[in-house]
């Protein structure tokens, strides 16, 4: 295995992160705490709790969660689409890399990056509530896999898009409404019966559900179900970035 | 010098099923620089794409050094530095950086003495710490040249080097591939400049429509392909070509002035000797002869229309 052009691969990603700090870290902080202010501290003040949890702690992990999905996705697919925008992309393909360990390189930086303000806006919001989590070794793991999960999934948009319309689309047309609409700020439960079943459609209710029952351990759907659609969904991703690099779609000649 | 690439009835079709290579056999000794000429469209990237990975095989088989590029790519590609046509680079980032990126990426352990002296060579050692936007075009040619010698290749593809660079850098390119042939790397490039081919390597490839039409040692090629002209003006002006000299297909020009004899320098006699004594026999004078000689420009010209 070519371990140092994986890491060649991880260090320029993260590198070009430093660069672009306050696009990269400050700009995704900033907004979570937006929404502390608006959701938990404005609104939430106002609201009963839920599952015995304050609205103001209720809507923390499903905040992370919409933080660390657009993230992945967003560092992911712009981290392999800019080289094949500028064109660099001759250097991976004819370098000793395998396909895998390209995907680790670029895949591994972006999940790092999700991960890493994951945890920032979870430190942020012990600023705003009282937070006790029931599983933080659960919740560590969720979150981790999630932002790999997430960021496989942007690596297959950047490798499809042809343009930067194309890169933006999935994230905001597809990926935004179902994190908003997938419990971040409410239980299932909460809904009309008719859009609760139509709500379990969504596959981001799931991964919130997850990553709320390792803090409170109460979740929309069991726990067990969470981490078997989590698996599911990372396995479809695999399977795609696998079918890409063996065709060569969009990538070779 | 023993053989290094060895391409063997390469194919590669696009998936709208354009050919653009076809059937292709090529041999590259080590050591050696060898320009591929031809026009645009001709498969003289595509060849090179095939050989570095960029591109599928649809048939056929490629070695390098003896080991497929397919099944032994690891090893293959570590031989292999390439710079593209395109000035494809970071623009945010520093040329230092961008180049020692290019040598880890090979699985190479950093070697600061080496990359160094590699952007000294290149003249870039003062702009190490530059942003690589900030570089003129020439500059971010030589970084995409020093990108592609980072991790030691012994091989380099070099796909249109000098294309849209002055005079001046386009020298500079010419004598930095003569001190890489010196040094024991084996240099592929292709051009559209045939002066660039003439000046500066071993053997010249011309590929068109997919095909390899030929390739042979440069002074082999001038010397076979090449047709002489001598121009000889008379002292007195002829209205037609005396039948004794109708053999030698003389043309006349200058309304009679001078004539024009067309000889292969390839061949044992050229007639040259022959012609003059039989001018002398009948009495024609000579007053002044020149000679003009075909440049490989003609000589590919000639081959890319037959």
């Amino acid at each position: 295995m070519n371990i140092r052009g994986i890491h060649a691969i991880y260090r320029y990603e993260m590198n070009r992160s430093f660069r672009t700090l306050i696009q990269s870290l400050v700009s995704p902080v900033l907004s979570t705490i937006l929404y502390f202010i608006v959701f938990g501290a404005a609104i939430g003040s106002r609201m009963d709790n839920i599952s015995n949890v304050s609205y103001g702690a209720f809507i923390v992990p499903g905040l992370i969660m919409l933080t660390v999905q657009m993230q992945s996705v967003n560092n992911a697919s712009f981290g392999i689409y800019f080289p094949k925008f500028i064109g660099t992309t001759y250097e991976l393909l004819s370098a000793p890399l395998s396909f895998v360990e390209i995907v680790i390189g670029y895949v591994g930086a972006a999940t790092t990056k999700a991960f890493s303000i994951g945890l920032i806006i979870l430190c942020t919001s012990y600023l705003f509530v009282d937070l006790d989590i029931k599983y933080p070794l659960f919740m560590f793991c969720f979150l981790f896999i999630t932002c790999m999960t997430f960021s496989l999934l942007g690596f297959i948009i950047g490798i499809v898009s042809d343009n930067f319309e194309q890169l933006n689309i999935v994230p905001m047309l597809i990926i935004t409404p179902l994190v908003f609409l997938g419990g971040s700020f409410y239980t299932i439960d909460m809904l009309p019966p008719f859009w609760q079943n139509f709500a379990l459609l969504n596959p981001i209710v799931y991964l919130i559900s997850g990553f709320r029952w390792s803090f409170f351990g109460v979740g929309d759907v069991p726990i067990f179900t969470s981490i078997i659609f989590m698996l599911i969904f990372k396995s479809i991703c695999i399977s795609i970035i696998w079918y890409i690099f063996k065709t060569g779609y969009k990538i070779k000649n | 010098m023993s053989e290094i690439i060895n391409v063997q009835n390469l194919v590669k079709k696009y998936d709208n099923n354009f050919t653009a290579v076809k059937n292709l056999n090529l041999k590259i000794r080590q050591g050696e620089i060898i320009a591929l000429l031809g026009p645009n469209g001709a498969g003289k990237t595509t060849l090179i794409s095939t050989i570095c990975g960029l591109s599928s095989i649809t048939s056929g088989l490629i070695k390098v050094n003896g080991l497929d590029v397919i099944k032994d790519y690891r090893k293959t590609r570590e031989l292999i530095g390439l710079v593209p046509q395109e000035l494809a680079l970071e623009p945010f980032e520093k040329v230092i950086n961008s180049v020692k990126f290019s040598r880890r990426l090979f699985g190479k352990k950093d070697d600061n003495e080496y990359i160094e002296k590699l952007l000294t060579k290149l003249q870039l050692y003062d702009k190490k710490n530059n942003i690589i936007k900030s570089l003129s075009g020439g500059m971010k040619r030589r970084v995409m040249i020093a990108k592609a010698l980072s991790h030691n290749p012994q091989i380099l593809f070099l796909d249109e080097p000098t294309a849209g660079v002055d005079v001046e850098l386009r020298k500079d390119m010419w004598s930095i591939i003569k001190e890489l042939k010196n040094e024991g790397v084996t240099i592929i490039l292709t051009t559209h400049y045939i002066e660039e081919a003439e000046m500066i390597a071993d053997r010249i490839g011309i590929i068109n429509h997919g095909e390899l039409l030929l390739i042979e040692e440069k002074r082999e090629l001038i010397k076979r392909m090449s047709v002489k002209t001598l121009k000889v003006k008379l002292k007195k002006t002829l209205d037609i070509i005396p039948t004794k000299l109708k053999k030698y297909n003389l043309k006349l020009i200058d309304e009679g002035k001078s004539f024009l004899y067309h000889y292969n320098t390839g061949k044992e006699r050229t007639g040259i000797t022959s012609l003059l004594s039989d001018m002398n026999k009948i009495g024609i004078n000579l007053f002044d002869i020149q000679t003009e000689e075909t440049s490989l420009e003609e000589i590919f010209v000639k081959i890319i229309k037959e």
